[in-house]
């Protein structure tokens, strides 16, 4: 888990030699890479994280288009794909349910922040620890906020899980940090620390 | 800034204002809650004080006293630009009797907040319209502001699944240390302290 590997499964045959070229795959990976790169998206945004999220989705990160995510649906009869966004507190929890219920199948489920993900620092009469008490959670992207690369990664995690189909591995997938900034800010200062010895 | 005010105050209600405080220029009265409206009527109709804006109320809760809650209302002036802290002492230490006139046919904007007091800390005020909670949910049972509540307990409208039902691991799941990710979590200090 964990890693981004592409996994392959389209064998294109005589496309570049022949005038006649044909692609074979099994219907259900077909239909897995049809639905990871078309997922209609319900936003239920409910705390700060919603600020990274409109990061996300705006040109400069450009997280749903690239995914063929683009169109939201405020319906949840519509959507495929449920974005937790921010903190989900006890009142709100039979809400989430509800509309998680009310999605068809198949539906899969992003948790986006901390706090959705296990309820961060809330840790107390308010505050559901995490949406995985409630619904099911397909992809984990820890952060508070996370960073918008984080929940690219998350994407393509999903996407993976989707590929895998009905078969593969269910267990949900979490995002690692891409680099961890203090071991390279103590290399940093180490480094300066050295040259001024030198010196 | 408001002296006056408290002069005032002491002057005219004499006993019934238990204790008063200044402090850079805040003044607290402590009154009794026997004639909490009364004062508060004084304070808003009398030309020299005019507080015509009630700014908050909320109450605090002193398990170690008796009266055990302090019920605490800021108001302000805006002609005359002067600001009151009026508190009210309350309940026994087991927290029953913790009640208190109503000021909502005084400042009606104290709606809310006597809605939000009782929910959260338990003050019942007598003669409001429309006592409910306000920010939890009806099946919610005590009051999680006292500090009798347990910390950490929860009432979950929603029942949580078990890890049997949901197949994987749902206490911990890595990236997630015990801190959440969050170096001013709760659950830090637990570790420290060698709780958990
Ligand atoms: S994880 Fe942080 S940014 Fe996101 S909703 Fe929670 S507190 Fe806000």
């Amino acid at each position: 888990m964990g890693e981004l590997k592409p996994t392959r499964q389209v064998t294109i045959e005589g496309g570049a030699s022949g005038t006649s070229g044909f692609a074979t795959t099994k219907l259900e990976a077909l239909l897995a890479w049809a639905r990871k790169w078309s997922l209609f998206k319900y936003p239920f945004v409910t705390a700060c994280c919603g600020m990274e999220f409109m990061a996300l989705t705006s040109p400069r990160f450009d997280g749903s288009a690239r995914f063929g995510a683009e169109a939201p649906r405020f319906s949840p009869r519509q959507s495929d794909l449920l974005w937790v966004v921010g903190t989900i507190s006890q009142r709100q929890a039979p809400v989430l349910k509800r509309i998680y219920e009310q999605m068809m199948e198949p539906k899969w489920v992003l948790a986006f922040g901390t706090c959705a993900s296990c309820g961060g620092f809330y840790d107390n009469y308010a505050t559901v620890p995490g949406i995985d008490k409630i619904i099911p959670c397909d992809v984990y992207v820890p952060g508070c906020p996370p960073r918008p690369e984080a929940v690219l990664d998350g994407l393509m995690l999903l996407q993976d899980k989707i590929q895998r189909g009905a078969t593969g591995d269910r267990r949900p997938g979490i995002v690692k940090p891409r680099e961890d900034p203090v071991r390279d800010l103590v290399q940093l200062r180490k480094k300066s620390s050295l040259e001024q010895g030198n010196s | 800034m408001s002296q006056r005010v408290l002069e005032t105050l002491k002057e005219k209600f004499g006993d019934a204002v238990l204790e008063t405080h200044s402090h850079l220029g805040d003044e607290t009265a402590v009154v009794s809650p026997e004639r909490w409206k009364e004062i508060a009527r004084f304070l808003r109709d009398d030309p020299s004080m005019a507080f015509d804006m009630a700014v908050d109320l909320c109450a605090v809760d002193y398990p170690d006293r008796t009266p055990r809650f302090e019920v605490v209302l800021h108001l302000y002036s805006i002609s005359k630009r002067h600001r009151l802290r009026l508190k009210a002492r309350v309940g026994d230490a087991e927290g029953e009797k913790a009640e208190i006139d109503t000021l909502t046919d005084v400042w009606v904007g104290l709606n809310w907040f006597e809605r939000e007091t009782y929910d959260l800390m338990g003050i019942t005020f007598k003669g409001h319209p429309d006592l409910r909670r306000i920010l939890l949910y009806p099946e919610f049972e005590g009051h999680p502001l006292r500090k009798d509540y347990p910390a950490n307990k929860a009432q979950p409208l929603v029942p949580y699944r078990t890890e049997e039902e949901a197949g994987v691991p749902l206490d911990k799941l890595a990236p997630f240390g015990p801190d959440e990710g969050m170096p001013f979590g709760r659950r830090v200090f637990a570790v420290d302290r060698g709780e958990s």
